[in-house]
């Protein structure tokens, strides 16, 4: 049975988050005035996203996609080539080519599994060469984003579920399989394969690896 | 034994009787006072050899009276492109005090290319599959003002794993690939910066080893080539070095290889450690002061911090020979000065072996002797510190006194921790293990990651070192670790524990009779036993 190698995404494979991405947007509102405003309250609402992004993943995912109320599609999507080449591709770490390039040579199967949204990873995921991908999907009406997600929700057990799933549908072995994050949110995806490891942990996730004595990597 | 085998044969030979004094025994981070059963008989490593006076005029001799090429200025020319290969910190233990000799080498060699016109240089560091060396560790290798100069660009580690930075240079009729630094590869002059410290050291090893790619290490680093080396320390017995021979032919059919290899003495220690390496009969009241001292500070000392301690104190090797041209007859010269520095006449083999464990291995500079090290130390090369036959008796018991801690380095050794918790569990078959494993951890591309990235052994080396146990492994009868602090690391090494040297001793006659003969190496051992 073949084996597929998981990854997160930010901060695992490039260096951008979430907020990256929304303060790209928000510095492209129609009108200076409007820019600047959406700039301004993404930066003041930081703090707020590092402390629910402690406490809760989905308490911060239900908080973080609130940002995006209101927002044209079409704007979002014109944008989002934009968004790549100036913002994602240039925070690419210099390993994640080597890592993916391995990994398929063992004839692993490359699949991300992320929180960010479908238009801002599709690009990356193109350039990476990667034909699976799972993301967040903003629910527009009307062409609006209502600020809610759709579901599933990518975001923690949702993953690992997400993964189980795949995996008994396309007869994927979970034991051959590699699974690679940054956050100790992923912690039930990384629970789940044979072979986890970490890239670029914070403090609690690498105590964590260190304690299971996973590998901790450095793609930088 | 016969009692007539209990004669003093040589002075680093000593028996035990009822007067003696306590020996002195590493046991991983501490040193433990033991008494020895009487009639022991315990090796010591011979005195060392006075060092060379000047060193840089002995390196600069050897440079313009090379064996077998021109001397190398008369190899040089504008432009040209050289690279320089030096060995890495596996070697000599614990790293030396600075300068080291690799610096002042490269300090010599590099001005007579400059002063030559050679700018087109880079200095490598040959360091195979094992860890790529810290930035600081590299500085301190070659001093501030070569690294000053040469740092990042021209002067880095060799990355085994980056596809278009090895070439294949061939394969022996044997089957036997062999990929090399294409950057070494491509140069018009390879020098080679050796140091010798062991005899297993240097020659073709150096550059067909220590600038190879995985594949090319798994056809001489298996199972079946360390059984047949009797022993690896024995050049003439090695299947290894015969193996490394053979890559050598292509390697000088296809490089011009410049080899300068160094000898070095067996002065381990400064004037504030030297006691270690003395007979304990002759101890003055200021050695047992400095032991009794250095005891009692480091039994106040959490293990980390003795660990650093230790880790701390560089070696004070001199320079006991310098050679430079073709691999070979430098290389013979080179070993012929090692053996005589190391080389212990020994008469009759033991039944049972003791030996600490130091903290010191060529795998854990600056860090853990973890257990799949002190493995390789106790039966690969502790066993291995002979020529001609074992100093043990086939199916004899071997005491090793270490504390056997289960601790693993997770940025040097990942892929060793994966290795003793999944693999040795299901089997230690050293044959099995290659098969069913070995390419899945070389392959893994966290652990190929972190050895590029990172500084990380390779995801292969957990099994060679399983490996460099294994001509021990075939010929002892039955392990046994004294003072292990647990049960479950021995175990998982296929070894018995026990709690004390005593308890050892006492359980090893049990298995090889109350007559059975002891022999002890006092480490730090740097030394082979020469085999009547």
């Amino acid at each position: 049975m073949a084996g597929a190698a998981f990854y997160d995404l930010e901060g695992t494979l490039v260096s951008t988050n979430l907020v990256h991405t929304l303060s790209f947007y928000a510095r492209r509102q129609q009108g200076l005035v409007s820019s600047f405003t959406k700039s301004a309250t993404t930066l003041l609402s930081l703090p707020v996203f590092a402390v629910t992004d402690q406490y809760s993943r989905k308490v911060f995912n239900d908080l973080y996609f609130k940002r995006y109320k209101g927002q044209s599609e079409d704007r979002l999507r014109y944008f989002s080539r934009e968004l790549f080449d100036e913002v994602i591709k240039p925070a690419v770490f210099p390993g994640t080519y080597e890592l993916i390039e391995k990994s398929r040579q063992l004839g692993l199967r490359q699949v991300v599994i992320t929180g960010a949204l479908d238009l801002s990873v599709a690009p990356l995921m193109e350039h990476l060469n990667i034909k699976e991908f799972v993301t967040n999907r903003l629910e527009f009406v009307n062409g609006v984003a209502t600020g809610r997600l759709l579901p599933p929700v990518m975001a923690a057990a949702t993953k690992a579920s997400w993964i189980r799933t795949y995996a008994e549908k396309e007869g994927i072995s979970l034991s051959d399989s590699y699974a690679y994050t940054d956050s100790m949110s992923d912690l039930p995806m990384l629970s789940i394969v044979g072979h986890p490891a970490v890239i670029h942990p914070d403090m609690r996730l690498k105590q964590t690896a260190l304690h299971h004595d996973w590998p901790i990597l450095n793609l930088k | 034994m016969a009692l007539q085998l209990r004669r003093k044969t040589h002075d680093s030979v000593i028996y035990i009787d009822r007067d003696s004094a306590p020996r002195i025994m590493p046991s991983g981070e501490d040193f433990i006072l033991e008494d020895l059963p009487i009639g022991t008989r315990v090796l010591y490593p011979n005195p060392p050899i006075k060092g060379l006076p000047n060193r840089e005029a002995a390196i600069r001799y050897a440079l313009n009276h090379p064996h077998g090429c021109d001397p190398l200025f008369a190899q040089l020319e504008p432009g040209m492109r050289v690279t320089v290969a030096v060995d890495d910190i596996s070697l000599p233990l614990p790293p030396m005090a600075t300068p080291d000799i690799r610096q002042t080498i490269l300090e010599i060699v590099l001005d007579m290319l400059a002063g030559h016109g050679v700018d087109d240089v880079h200095i490598i560091i040959a360091n195979s599959l094992h860890r790529k060396m810290t930035e600081w560790e590299m500085k301190r290798m070659v001093g501030p003002r070569v690294f000053a100069e040469y740092y990042p660009d021209r002067y880095y580690n060799h990355d085994a794993e980056w596809a278009d930075g090895m070439m294949k240079i061939g394969e022996t009729k044997h089957g036997e690939p062999l990929s090399l630094n294409r950057r070494a590869a491509e140069s018009d002059l390879l020098i080679y910066v050796n140091l010798n410290f062991v005899p297993m050291d240097g020659g073709h090893k150096s550059v067909a080893v220590g600038l190879c790619d995985y594949e090319s290490l798994r056809a001489h680093h298996d199972p079946q080539t360390i059984r047949d080396s009797d022993s690896y320390m024995d050049p003439a017995r090695s299947e290894l070095n015969r193996r490394c021979v053979r890559l050598g032919k292509i390697v000088d059919e296809h490089l011009n290889v410049f080899h300068i290899e160094t000898a070095i003495n067996n002065r381990m220690y400064g004037a504030d450690m030297d006691f270690l390496l003395k007979n304990e009969d002759d101890f003055t009241a200021f050695d047992r002061m400095k032991f009794e001292a250095m005891r009692f500070g480091m039994s106040k000392l959490p293990r980390p911090a003795r660990r650093k301690l230790l880790h701390s104190r560089p070696s004070q090797y001199e320079l006991i020979a310098c050679h430079a041209g073709k691999t070979e007859p430098v290389h013979d010269r080179i070993v012929a000065k090692g053996f005589e520095q190391y080389a212990i006449p020994i008469r009759g083999q033991a039944d049972i072996l003791i030996t600490g464990i130091p903290d010191i291995s060529p795998y854990n500079v600056y860090s853990i002797l973890n257990p799949l090290l002190v493995q390789v130390m106790a039966l690969g090369y502790h066993f291995n510190f002979y020529r001609n036959k074992p100093l043990l008796k086939k199916g004899g018991v071997m005491i090793v006194h270490h504390p056997c801690f289960d601790d693993f380095d997770h940025n040097f050794h990942p892929s060793y921790i994966e290795f003793f918790n999944r693999l040795l569990p299901e089997t230690r078959d050293a044959f099995i293990l290659r098969e069913k494993y070995e390419q899945e951890f070389a392959n893994n591309p966290s652990y190929i990651e972190m050895y590029r990235r990172g500084n990380a052994y390779h995801g292969a080396h957990p099994f060679f070192m399983w490996y460099w146990g294994e001509n021990g492994r075939q010929h002892v009868g039955k392990v046994i670790a004294a003072g292990a602090e647990n049960a479950h690391v021995p175990a998982m090494l296929g070894w018995e524990r026990a709690d004390n040297l005593t308890e050892a001793i006492a359980m090893a006659r049990s298995y090889m009779g109350n007559s059975a003969e002891i022999t002890m190496l006092h480490q730090p051992m740097i030394g082979i036993a020469d085999m009547e």
